[in-house]
């Protein structure tokens, strides 16, 4: 009887081991799988809250393209209107001259809708213009315009600034009266609108040659 | 007999430490995503909370419009009461 029970455990051992094995692997299975689980799980919340975000920021950005590309049009209009205005009033070499002198090597690039402009000899603007041209030039901005004038850095002065431009007008304006009206009021909001004149772009008006 | 023995001893010494391997490789991959996932989220979330200034160019745009709309009057005068060159 002791030595049947003892085969059949004999017999019975390596299938109870194997079974033990099984178990053990299906255990490891089970853990690390939960595991993994948990972890995409994690994922899944975190990558949720990207979701949100990223929604967010396309909520927020949709108009923006829209917005800028009004505000450029906007920005590029008043620079075709300064440009024109500039190159109009002052001729395309005089006023490649003058940006030159307020913001020097600017001449280079030229005006946007000039391309001849990146060609013009930039002149210099403290031998083309006088004194008190150059003197209206720099009031109110300090603008550093004819920096290569061989009379030296023109700055502002900030005491006599306005002393030096009001000397520019006739001494009668100056001080006697003193409460002449000031200079007119310009833009489309001024009291007085005049009407264009009909020789602008024509030549100048000359008086004829003296008799001799 | 013996091969029975000999397949259990495969068994907890080849296929067991191959799961394992396998599945401590798999967890170890997953737990390295999670930090990258929180890290874009936070990220996500400070740049949407930096865009909620994107709706001041509304403003922008106005300002601009009336700053254009200033420079154009002002060169329309200029354009009257200077002669061109």
């Amino acid at each position: 009887m002791t030595g049947a029970m003892a085969a059949v455990v004999g017999i019975a051992a390596p299938g109870v081991a194997l079974i033990v094995i099984v178990v053990l692997i299906v255990l490891a299975l089970v853990f690390y799988l939960v595991s993994v689980i948990v972890q995409l799980r994690a994922i899944t919340a975190g990558l949720d809250e990207v979701i949100g975000s990223v929604g967010e920021i396309l909520a927020k950005t949709t108009p923006v393209e829209a917005i800028v590309t009004g505000i450029n049009e906007q920005l590029d209009a008043g620079v075709d209107l300064l440009e024109g205005l500039l190159v109009q009033k002052a001729g395309l070499a005089d006023a490649v001259g003058l940006v030159e002198g307020l913001y020097p090597g600017a001449a280079a690039a030229g005006f946007r809708n000039f391309p001849e402009s990146t060609t013009t000899k930039a002149p210099r603007i403290g031998e083309v213009y006088t004194k008190g041209t150059l003197t209206l030039a720099r009031l109110g901005r300090e603008a550093p315009i004819a920096r290569g004038n061989p009379a030296g850095f023109p700055l502002r002065n900030v005491e006599g600034g306005s002393l030096a431009a009001r000397l520019l007008y006739p001494e009668l304006r100056q001080q006697r009266p003193e409460a002449l009206p000031r200079s007119p009021v310009i833009g489309t909001g001024a009291p007085e609108q005049y009407e264009r004149r009909d020789d602008i772009g024509k030549p100048r008006k000359r008086l004829p040659a003296r008799s001799q | 007999m013996t091969l029975w023995w000999i397949g259990d001893a495969v068994l907890l010494l080849v296929v067991v430490p191959v799961v394992v391997y396998l599945l401590n490789g798999v967890l170890a991959a997953a737990k390295s995503i999670v930090p990258s996932v929180q890290q874009i989220a936070a990220a996500t979330a400070a740049g949407s909370k930096d865009l909620d200034s994107a709706a001041l160019l509304l403003t922008t745009q106005d300002q601009v419009a009336q700053t254009v709309a200033g420079v154009a009057g002002y060169g329309g005068s200029l354009d009257v009461i200077l002669d061109d060159a």
